[in-house]
């Protein structure tokens, strides 16, 4: 789901990619230039917006583009995904592919050089380059083995998780090899560069059993020092929409009339990354809890704040909301809603609101959830004034896993 | 098997309404739950008995997983898939259904929610065709127009319009196509909509709000004899509604609980809905439904029911199978089957083809009064099971996590 912060980040693009097409595509740097009549066809799919406008344009637009183009015109139309919001970038896959299909069909041949130029142009869009790479890697057997190991850091995750897929079968080897400094060493080489769950754990049970254990909170950012509020009233799912004091102006000193008595921010230390309302402010039914955290920064800059709560919930970062869902008990897992924002220097102040309805069943009486600071590919971005990991082998630090 | 045919003018009908309307063929499995959302079809004869050494036309490697079901159109069979670690992949592939060759595959970046629960996938919906065009929906509430060369014709992203909508168990209401509009049903905690989209432009032509609960039941076709014309049918877990295809307008609401996962079935003029058991009801004409008869007896689990105008037949949460009287929703037989079912089963002839999660496919031959169901076949599918199979031309098309099977005799 896009938040409203994702939303306009799309549209500053795809505003700014209507004016910048033909400029986007001549600096392609590929052989090719986009033809005169390539131009238009390019931004008329890069028009295409909600309920469906701009299609009719874009569905001739897309035959025609499909019709004429060769495949050395293949990175001019994966350019043309720098400047593309999610629903235009799509037009422009399908034509990508299209063409290059037809290409394969016709002699089994792509203009590798070039899509290889534009895959190692790290400034284009991820996804856009991983697409490249794939073509390359139909009708270029050596592809995987001479672009994927210099991946490991690389912004588009999906050739970042290839290169950690083969750092880690070394080690797995080096590992059953008994080779145990050289496994270590390449086990923690890939802990650095991953950012997909089922690669960390991997790398983290690999080291654990080595001696080595991981703070895996630590490791992915989770804020495990809360201050809590509630319960507010929620009954019926009336609280989700009602600004409580906390949500105009967060206080910790105050003190709040509630349905139960007058109720007070309470202090709230977690081991892992879980934060149990339930424990931290005793066991309510229709009811809204405010979580407050503060994060230390040195600098100023693009933040994600990633939660996971089988609840309703809103997530604001100084004052502003970035994101916010009503949904109650239909799943919950790691970095299932991402607000985007701006940290500035100095104290920043996270503000969470989670809810809790009033469902019966053993399943929904759970009302906890889990927080992370990172950056856009899910590196841990942690507190100036965070103490440092824990080098023990505490099970409470290790709740991390695939649900 | 001999069986009551339906009314031959209805039939008559129907048929020459299909004709003018449609370009699909009269073997064609179109969408979930086959061409007339019953699940039934009665020319075709898929084989009893099969296993990796027989009666396997072909067998092709899917990439990705899906809960969605192959649907047939002509020579061609299409399937979707998603993968990525985050699931944010989505891919419509077409097969030539004799020799099960890739013609041509597709792939598209989600755009909404991709998280599911682990069992389902974001490929969860069912294609739907119109004979000219593929409609492939997606859990992440993508929407793909595709012609069958696979040329892109229109792509929405449906969480754009509505970005609060969706679950992270996972959706999976099956699109329709009724004349010019497609038809998807989105129901959750969140934002919930019925859209009709023109099929040829992609444009909205209409929303409407529905009721804020999560539902995972599909939108279906229900044939109006009288008035010549089709109108869809909503279920929500707390009323199912009727509406113009052609502008959303509500034509009745029945307020009554519904199940949130199977589906109800429309044959002759007759809704079946999945309510206190089975709830059979009668609208006259555009007016509120008379309810005919309800059958709490009569269970379905997550598969929905399969009607044939005569009997009805339903899989409940244990795996049995019960076969009722449509007239008033007498019991007629009750069968065991092995193992948990999502998909529906598809009924060819007087067979029952019950697709078992666990990859336990059992046919079920039901005596012409419906009073004898017998298993007549076992036989197994590797992997995980969670389509509703499509049947035409003889053969039956299933689909696992992994496989696309065509199973038909040589």
């Amino acid at each position: 789901m896009a938040n409203s912060s994702d939303a306009e980040i799309r549209m500053r693009r795809f505003h700014l990619g209507r004016l910048c097409v033909l400029l986007a595509v001549l600096s392609a740097g590929g052989a090719a230039k986009p033809g005169e009549s390539t131009a238009p066809l390019l931004k008329a799919l890069l028009d295409v917006d909600r309920e469906g406008k701009g299609h009719r344009a874009a569905t001739q637009a897309w035959a025609e583009l499909t019709a004429q183009a060769n495949a050395d015109q293949l990175p001019v139309i994966l350019a043309a995904i720098d400047w593309a919001g999610p629903l235009a970038a799509n037009w422009l896959r399908a034509a990508v592919d299209t063409v290059a299909e037809r290409q394969i069909q016709l002699n089994g041949k792509l203009p590798i050089a070039d899509l290889e130029k534009f895959l190692l142009q790290k400034e284009h869009d991820p996804r856009a380059r991983r697409l490249a790479y794939e073509w390359i890697a139909r009708t270029d057997a050596t592809a995987p083995d001479r672009l994927i190991p210099s991946m490991l850091d690389d912004p588009s995750l999906e050739l970042r998780r290839d290169a950690v897929a083969r750092v880690l079968s070394v080690a797995e080897k080096a590992a059953s090899e008994q080779k145990t400094e050289l496994a270590l060493s390449t086990y923690q080489k890939a802990l650095g560069s991953a950012r997909d769950l089922d690669q960390v754990l991997v790398c983290t049970e690999a080291l654990k059993k080595q001696g080595h254990p991981v703070d895996l909170a630590h490791h992915f950012g989770f804020l495990q020092d809360w201050k809590l509020v509630g319960p507010f009233d929620n009954q019926k799912g009336k609280g989700f929409d009602v600004a409580y004091p906390p949500e105009v102006a967060v206080d910790l000193a105050a003190t709040y009339p509630a349905p139960g008595g007058m109720i007070g921010w309470v202090s709230h230390h977690t081991d892992n990354e879980f934060v149990d309302v339930n424990k931290a402010l005793g066991k309510h039914m229709g009811a809204v809890a405010y979580a407050a955290a503060e994060f230390q920064s040195d600098r100023s800059g693009a933040v994600e704040l990633r939660l996971g709560s089988e609840s309703a919930n809103k997530i604001w970062l100084n004052g502003k909301l970035l994101s916010s869902a009503e949904v109650y008990h239909a799943n919950g897992t790691m970095d299932q809603y991402v607000g985007r924002g701006e940290l500035r220097p100095g104290r920043n102040l996270i503000l969470l609101k989670i809810c809790q309805n009033e469902q019966t069943e053993t399943w929904a009486q759970d009302w906890k959830f889990q927080l992370r600071v990172c950056d856009s590919t899910g590196k841990a971005m942690l507190s100036t004034d965070r103490p440092p990991a824990r080098a023990t082998a505490d099970p409470t630090a290790a709740k991390v896993s695939k649900e | 098997m001999p069986r009551t045919m339906p009314h031959l003018p209805a039939v008559a009908t129907f048929l020459t309404g299909l004709c003018w309307l449609s370009p699909l063929g009269a073997a064609d499995w179109p969408q979930f739950r086959g061409p007339h959302s019953n699940s039934v079809t009665r020319d075709a004869q898929p084989p009893v008995h099969w296993s990796e050494k027989e009666n396997v036309a072909w067998k092709a490697e899917l990439p990705g997983r899906g809960p969605s079901s192959p649907i047939v159109i002509g020579d061609r069979v299409v399937v979707t898939c998603s993968s990525g670690i985050k699931q944010d992949r989505l891919h419509v592939l077409c097969f030539d259904a004799a020799s099960g060759k890739r013609l041509w595959e597709r792939q598209f970046w989600a755009t909404g929610r991709t998280i599911t629960h682990a069992s389902s996938a974001n490929a969860a919906p069912t294609p739907a065709s119109d004979g000219k065009r593929i409609f492939a929906f997606y859990s992440s509430n993508d929407l793909a127009c595709l012609d069958l060369e696979g040329n892109l014709k229109w792509f929405r992203g449906l969480a754009y319009d509505f970005p609060r909508t969706g679950n992270d168990v996972g959706m999976s209401a099956s699109p329709v196509v009724i004349g010019e509009v497609v038809i998807a049903q989105v129901e959750s905690q969140g934002t919930s909509f019925a859209t009709g989209i023109d099929k040829s432009s992609g444009e909205s032509r209409w929303s409407i709000p529905r009721p804020r609960e999560s539902s995972w039941s599909s939108p279906t076709v229900m044939h109006l004899t009288n008035l010549a014309r089709d109108v869809v049918l909503l279920q929500s877990p707390a009323r199912i509604t009727a509406h113009d295809p052609t502008d959303g307008k509500e034509l009745w609401a029945y307020q009554v609980a519904c199940d949130a996962i199977c589906s109800s079935v429309a044959s002759e003029g007759v809704v079946y809905v999945p309510s206190k058991g089975m709830t059979a009801l009668r609208p006259d004409s555009t007016a509120m439904p008379q309810v005919l008869w309800n059958a709490s007896g009569v269970l379905p689990g997550a598969a929905s029911p399969v009607v044939d105008g005569e009997h009805l037949f339903a899989i409940n949460r244990s795996g049995v199978l019960t076969c009722a009287n449509t007239v008033d929703g007498q019991v007629l037989s009750r069968v065991r089957l092995q193992g948990e079912f999502w998909g529906t089963p598809a009924l060819a002839g007087n067979r029952l083809y019950c697709l078992a999660q666990d990859g336990a496919c059992q046919v079920v031959e039901i005596s012409a009064d419906g009073r004898h169901a017998e298993i007549v076949g076992k036989n197994q599918l590797d992997g995980t099971l969670q389509c509703s199979p499509a049947i035409c031309g003889g053969a039956l098309y299933a689909r696992s996590d992994h496989h696309l099977w065509k199973i038909a005799a040589p």
